[in-house]
């Protein structure tokens, strides 16, 4: 008989933390003891070799992101980490109705906020975080979108603390990326681990480009007949240009850059061989500031000049919509608990994080008092960038985040460290715990779809709370559980 | 089931321009495979420098600080990345428009070429040496011919195809012309018998470099002399690579697009095409060489870049308006 190799969960420890893959879970069907016992026949030796060449795959296929330092254009895979994080049935409807929920709030606030905003006359959020934010477009107030939708595609980034608990730690209601990962990291899962899969039934996740596309044309200006959808994206040297032409092609739909559109009569047109062809709906991958050079920042040259006068004529429908920013905002996301009840009369399904606003003085005094604790964070950043993690920095680094805050405090929120989950990953150690977080996808046109998981995130860096891509993040194939195992 | 897809005059010049640039990465491999298998013994340099001057390259060849000798040109064609006629800048240039291609074309042939791209631009110095130099231009070659190969089989046949096809034909017919040329270019001063047996080693590896010879052998008449060869790969049709096939091939192309697809741009570009083939098939090529068949050969390379402006102004130069004029990187 060959001597079986050694359990590589023998010494998996996720400690305190929660771990989405041992902790035994009601409705998984045993599915992750499957999982586990799957991956201990594998064994390490062969995971790590299948593991490498599924990521020289990646790499091959150029399902890539660009890392821009001292004009060195470098792509990078996204590291993907061969053992699945599991959800449970009903775990993904508790996260599928509360993202739900947690989008008609932000499409309802948005509304509100641009056509009279009673939630500020009703005193539910001061009007300062509004009008004075940064991201609030005044060219939005009193336009009319269909459906009352602003926020088309959204991510929710959710995290699990030490007892299991879901939390969204933010809103991303611009252009939120990831998706393609988690379609890819499914095929990649299939080619690479089809011996991890076999008679799990889960929920699939090959249907987003079918719902974006019927949404995007659902959201097209009323009476056009076969609407024109494209994706505006800054072009091949855009970090994400790779989810961009992932998201062109499961639509089906060109993949324009700014100088591919051209304004006429307040109508938008791409150029083709043909001449010019009518364009309906589009999907941007840019920010707003650079839609449009006549309007927005003037040096832009990913935009299309004229874009936005089209736009309020009436002639395209633009997904997002302009000025979602003042939704995602990290201050306004501590009154979404209060946003979510004013608008839709629900507690929310899914908590905030605990968040102190350092714009008032009560936040701002608590947040000083106990910033060896808290994980402080500037609100207009993005990709984990500017984050103080209290208990782990030095005491300089600390200094440096008391100045910051004291000489801008509206400039912070400050949170308390939440213990993340965890889940068992291949690293050069063996299997060990590692923190992850999870970012759903929904798409809204006339009502909200939810892709069932979403991009699970996972800290390589044994102890790291950052997820992110440009941080050291790599990603796990998600799995939504469906109705059970099959016996195999 | 169909429906009507329009195409970015973007992607119409991406796929133009992707498909010449691989075009010529093949003909540049088979260019230096057969001066380094047939070229003649004692005049290595005239051999490889005749490489330079058919490209018209002799000033970018001095630029870089090259001297004419095998290794100089050898370094020029396969390792300088500045050198924008060279290999590596032309899979890049390919790579450049395919990335700008992914949603269009298939994912095989952008992970073909991804891979293939990032091998190539990997070689080692040593690679050019001795008997390695002919494995590298054999890889090289068939790095082309894959990618031909999956395009046939994965691109999808919608006009997209046309304009590939079209940069691809446009390109072949022009490194053609610089083959024939070739003799122009090696300016031999020998005695009239010494002269002539390296003439018919010279042709013969004229024919290899278009991957003709036995072809060749098999329809020429057994005291073949010069001008067959230049009919075989000017005005034969069933010849591959010859002139006439691609200018043949080239008219049906646009033909297509304009009843397919109703372009009706293609009109200048296809008077082009009827100059060109007037050209070809106007007078013997016994006439030809007589009148000078450097001076003919300049004339077709002409005829070639206004074909492809033809072309350029009709479907691509609407997208980039404030461009026109600057398309230095993806220039000819």
């Amino acid at each position: 008989m060959p001597l079986s190799p050694p359990d590589p969960f023998r010494d998996y420890d996720a400690g305190a933390y929660f771990c989405e893959l041992t902790r035994l879970r009601e409705g998984d069907a045993g599915a992750a003891a499957l999982v586990r016992a799957r991956i201990a026949g594998i064994g390490l030796d062969a995971l790590r070799s299948r593991a490498a060449a599924a990521e020289t795959e990646l790499i091959n296929l150029g399902i890539t992101f660009t890392v821009y330092s001292e004009a060195n254009a470098i792509d990078r895979i996204l590291p993907f980490d061969c053992i699945p994080r599991l959800i449970t049935p009903a775990e993904w409807r508790q996260l599928e109705r509360g993202v739900g929920q947690r989008v008609a709030a932000l499409n309802a606030f948005l509304h509100d906020i641009y056509h009279g905003a009673a939630i500020v006359k009703d005193g539910v959020i001061p009007g300062e975080l509004v009008f004075g934010n940064a991201n609030f477009r005044p060219e939005m107030v009193d336009f009319p979108v269909r459906f009352g939708t602003y926020v088309h595609i959204c991510g929710t980034d959710i995290v699990r603390d030490h007892a299991g608990d879901f939390l969204v730690l933010e809103d991303n209601a611009r252009t939120p990326s990831g998706v393609s990962y988690v379609v890819e990291n499914r095929h990649l899962m299939a080619r690479a681990f089809p011996d991890l899969m076999s008679g799990v039934r889960l929920r699939r996740v090959d249907d987003y480009g079918r719902r974006l596309l019927a949404a995007m044309v659902e959201i097209a200006p009323e009476g056009v007949d076969d609407p024109q959808v494209v994706l505006l994206s800054p072009g091949i040297y855009n970090s994400a240009y790779f989810e961009h032409v992932f998201l062109a092609r499961e639509m089906g739909v060109p993949l324009v850059e700014g100088a591919d559109l051209v304004v006429e009569d307040e109508r938008v047109f791409m150029r083709t061989t043909g001449g010019r062809r009518a364009v309906h709906t589009i999907y941007r991958r840019i920010g707003d500031d650079f839609l449009d050079p006549t309007v927005f920042r003037a040096d832009s040259l990913l935009g299309v000049p004229g874009l936005i006068g089209a736009w309020r004529n009436g002639n395209v429908t633009l997904a997002n919509a302009v000025g979602t920013g003042v939704a995602d905002d990290k201050a306004v996301y501590a009154y979404m608990p209060r946003i979510i009840r004013y608008y839709l009369g629900e507690d929310a399904i899914l908590a905030n994080v605990e968040t102190h606003i350092c714009r008032e003085p009560e936040g701002l005094a608590y947040t000083l008092a106990n910033l060896e604790r808290l994980v402080v964070k500037p609100v207009g950043e993005s990709g984990g960038y500017g984050i103080t993690i209290g208990p782990r920095a030095s005491r300089a680094a600390l200094e440096t985040a008391r100045a910051a805050l004291l000489a801008d405090p509206t400039n912070w929120i400050s949170q308390p460290v939440v213990s993340l989950s965890v889940a068992p990953t291949l690293t050069e150690e063996g299997i060990r715990p590692r923190h992850l977080d999870l970012r759903p996808f929904a798409v809204t046109g006339r009502d909200t779809w939810v892709m069932p998981g979403g991009l699970s995130r996972v800290a390589l860096k044994a102890g790291s709370l950052i997820v992110n891509s440009s941080q050291g993040g790599g990603s796990k194939d998600t799995w939504v559980l469906d109705e059970g195992v099959d016996a195999a | 089931m169909t429906r009507e897809t329009p195409l970015l005059a973007r992607y119409a010049e991406g796929l133009f321009w992707m498909a010449r640039y691989l075009e010529r990465v093949e003909n540049l491999a088979r260019l230096i495979d057969v001066t380094q298998n047939f070229g003649t013994p004692g005049r290595e340099t005239e051999s490889w420098f005749a490489l330079v001057r058919i490209n018209a390259d002799e000033a970018s060849f001095a630029e870089r600080g090259f001297t004419p000798g095998a290794e100089a040109v050898k370094r020029f064609y396969l390792l300088d990345g500045s050198n924008p006629t060279g290999i590596p800048a032309s899979l890049e240039a390919a790579r450049f428009n395919a990335r700008t291609l992914r949603p269009l074309i298939s994912t095989e042939m952008w992970m073909h070429l991804n891979v293939f791209h990032r091998d190539m631009t990997a070689i080692a110095p040593g690679e050019l040496q001795g008997d390695r130099l002919s494995r590298l231009c054999r890889i090289i070659k068939e790095g082309v011919q894959t990618h031909t190969g999956i395009t046939e089989g994965t691109l999808f046949r919608d006009q997209g195809w046309f304009f590939y096809q079209l940069g691809r034909l446009i390109e072949r017919a022009d490194q053609t012309t610089r083959l024939l040329d070739i003799r122009y270019h090696l300016l031999v001063p020998l005695a009239a018998e010494e002269r002539r047996v390296i003439e018919l080693t010279q042709w013969g590896a004229v024919l290899r470099g278009a991957a003709g010879y036995h072809a060749f052998r098999r329809v020429a008449p057994p005291d073949f002399g010069p001008e067959d060869v230049v009919a075989f790969l000017l005005t034969d049709t069933a010849s591959p690579r010859s002139v006439a096939l691609c200018v043949e091939q080239m008219e049906w192309l646009l033909g297509q697009l304009r009843s397919r697809y109703g372009l009706r741009g293609t009109v200048p570009s296809l008077e082009r095409i009827e100059e060109l083939r007037a050209g070809l098939t106007g007078r013997p090529v016994g006439r030809i060489i007589g009148d000078g068949l450097h001076q003919f050969l300049d004339g077709v390379q002409r005829d070639l870049i206004l074909l492809a402006g033809e072309i350029g102004t009709a479907f691509f130069r609407d997208w980039r308006p404030l461009a026109e004029g600057q398309s230095q990187r993806q220039a000819a």
